[in-house]
């Protein structure tokens, strides 16, 4: 029979892992692109993979202490955007699109090539880099909370710190995007031109954008991988589109969307991979092996969005009046 | 501000605006826009070859011309949309070729699109406050701190909720721009301009999609902006409303500038005529009736003038 306790426990317990704050936070990166400025960065991903690499590598073959470690992911994300943006932000925004999933791709390729496996660790990707967080957990040891959120003081400090980043990183955004500089921002993404004739140095605010929601992209990388390992794999182009994804399921030009948008995506992700798992178990789809099984789901996922977007299509938190007005 | 816009009386006319024959390219007494030598090829096409030309100051100037004349790349070239393949100009004395065209915008040469730019997910009231010039809210550190932003922001408000009230747009101030109808956005696009408090005002076809009853009172805030000290370029084909409002005419065509002079004299010029007839003198003009009886509309309309 099946256990739907445990599907259901499973589930529940992605609404606060670390690895649904990391989306999340990668989705608000997006949300500042693509919502509120209409740049189509499809290399979040990219951004992801310099923060995860960066903080490893720094800790790992160069001993430095966390803050260091995370000022080193952020400077690259910070260099990798302005590389992206200079040539591209004065084009038309479709430039932007194939610059960065090309990019994103570039990055992956380079730390899993052979060539600087002492510092990537190659294929293999890199691990042990967890020593100088997990240090500074002031939590003592032991097993807190309650039903499925039981967990150990470093599975505790990692969610406190994760998700205080992504409350303080929807608090800045919300602050910023009703500020003036928010109004530019948003006036760029209905008509350039017409901001730049007012006066603003839209290729500035462009850059000031693209490089915000990449650092919170690199943060976010940071954050995905402290519960696990850094492994090059994880940083295809893939890993853009369900961000994507998020994003329009939350409402793209939206402050809670994408962590709203996050929570939905992981919970129903876990849910159906254990429902199916457990069904093929019990018999219940004796057409289907385990492994297929393992695919099921996003297909599931991809179903449940489609449908979201058909009967919400401007997400979750968007402003259906918003909608009624896009082409 | 007039709560009821009574149509204006005769327009005071701004004369003696120029210096020596009224000919293509003649001298002003204060120009605030001189360009020289300005050209652009489109392929093989001389969109725009204008060798001399100057706005004069305080003055309403409208550029007239037939369709394809070159009136719109002109404006994008001396507002630094669109760069020219030779040439140079100064406003107000400064040099402004090759500067982009946020720099120009700032400087006070502030344009409108033929094609109406309204942000349209914006409220009127955000399209408005966008035109004001130096907010400190939007610089990205400021922005995070509302007092250093706040009272700026107040004072604009009150600014654009005055602007919004004489086009008639305060009842709309919260509407998503895109809510609004062509003509609104229009109006919109010309308040959110007046916002930046220019000097120089370029209106590409302010009129285009217009009602017949607030043309009245948009000839009203062209001819207010007049008596505020702004000088204003505008595009036009309505020639009763270049006649009515205008102190100077450029005509273009085919990329020139072919003639020059006040409203009443520019409309004698022989040059004029073959302007809106000439474009298709080496056609067969019966290919397409409805293009002549367009040109012979144009032209008595502006024969009409003399009398
Ligand atoms: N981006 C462009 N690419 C190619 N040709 C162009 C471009 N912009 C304008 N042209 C050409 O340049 C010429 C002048 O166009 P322009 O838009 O300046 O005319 P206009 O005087 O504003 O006309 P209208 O009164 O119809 O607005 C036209 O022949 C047009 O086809
Ligand atoms: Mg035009």
């Amino acid at each position: 029979m099946i256990d739907w306790g445990a599907i259901f426990s499973n589930a529940a317990v992605e609404l606060i892992s670390p690895t649904t704050a990391a989306y999340a936070l990668a989705a608000l990166g997006l949300a500042v692109h693509f919502g509120y400025t209409g740049l189509l960065n499809f290399g979040q991903a990219g951004f992801m993979a310099l923060g995860a690499y960066g903080y490893a590598i720094s800790i790992l073959s160069f001993g430095f202490p966390v803050w260091g470690a995370v000022l080193v992911g952020i400077g690259a994300s910070v260099i990798f955007a302005l590389v992206l943006g200079i040539p591209t932000l004065r084009l038309r925004a479709d430039y932007l699109a194939i610059v960065t999933i090309a990019a994103a791709e570039i990055v992956r390729l380079l730390f899993t090539t052979n060539t600087f496996e002492p510092l990537t660790g190659s294929a293999n990707g890199l691990s042990g880099y967890k020593g100088g967080f997990a240090a500074l957990n002031p939590i003592p040891e032991g097993s807190y909370g309650f039903g499925p959120f039981e967990y150990n003081a470093y599975d505790w400090w990692l969610r406190i710190v994760a998700w205080t980043i992504v409350v303080l990183a929807c608090l800045f955004t919300w602050q910023i995007m009703r500020s003036p500089w928010g109004r530019v921002i948003k006036g760029i993404r209905e008509d350039e031109d017409a901001v730049r004739a007012l006066g603003k140095n839209v290729y500035s605010y462009k850059m000031q954008s693209l490089v915000l929601g990449g650092v919170f992209g690199t943060i976010a990388g940071m954050i995905f991988v402290l519960p696990r390992a850094v492994v090059p794999s994880n940083y295809q182009t893939s890993l853009t589109f369900f961000i994507y994804a998020i994003l329009l399921l939350g409402g793209a030009a939206t402050i809670l969307g994408p962590v709203i948008g996050s929570m939905i995506f992981w919970v129903l992700l876990s849910f159906f991979s254990g429902f199916i798992a457990r069904a093929v178990e019990a018999g219940w789809l004796p057409f289907m092996t385990s492994v297929q099984a393992g695919q099921l789901r996003f297909i599931l996922v991809g179903v449940a969005i489609m449908l979201i977007v058909i009967f919400r299509p401007q997400g979750i938190f968007g402003n259906k009046k918003e909608l009624a007005f896009v082409k | 501000m007039s709560s009821n816009p009574v149509p204006s009386s005769k327009p005071v006319k701004s004369i003696d605006l120029h210096i020596g024959a009224a000919e293509p390219g003649c001298r002003k007494r204060d120009p605030i826009l001189i360009a020289d030598g300005v050209s652009r090829t489109f392929g093989g096409l001389k969109a725009v070859d204008v060798d001399h030309v100057e706005i004069p100051r305080g003055a309403i100037t409208a550029l007239i011309g037939p369709n394809g004349a070159g009136k719109t790349t002109l404006f994008n070239l001396l507002t630094g949309f669109d760069k020219p393949d030779s040439g140079s100009w100064t406003f107000e004395g400064r040099s402004l070729s090759g500067m982009p065209a946020f720099k120009v915008a700032r400087m006070g040469q502030v344009r409108t699109f033929q094609l109406t730019k309204a942000l349209g997910l914006l409220t009127v009231m955000d399209n408005m406050l966008l035109g004001a010039k130096g907010q400190s809210g939007e610089n990205l550190f400021r922005a995070m701190l509302p007092f250093f932003w706040r009272k700026q922001e107040e004072e604009n408000k009150a600014r654009a909720i005055d602007i919004l009230t004489r086009f008639k747009l305060d009842t709309k101030k919260d509407d998503y721009a895109a809510s609004l109808s062509g003509g609104q956005r229009k109006l919109l696009e010309m308040a959110r301009a007046l916002m930046s408090e220019p000097t120089l005002v370029m209106l590409d076809e302010p009129m285009a999609g217009v009602n017949p009853a607030l043309t009245q009172s948009l000839l009203d805030h062209i001819l207010n902006l007049k008596t505020q000290g702004m000088s204003v370029l505008f595009v036009e084909h309505d020639m009763h409303m270049v006649r009515h409002i205008a102190d100077w005419v450029i005509v273009m065509a085919e990329g020139r500038v072919v003639a020059e002079g006040d409203p009443h004299e520019v409309m004698r010029n022989p040059a004029v005529i073959d302007a809106y007839l000439g474009q298709h003198h080496d056609e067969d003009l019966g290919a397409d009736p409805s293009a002549e009886k367009e040109h012979v509309v144009a032209i008595k309309e502006l024969l009409d003038d003399e009398f």
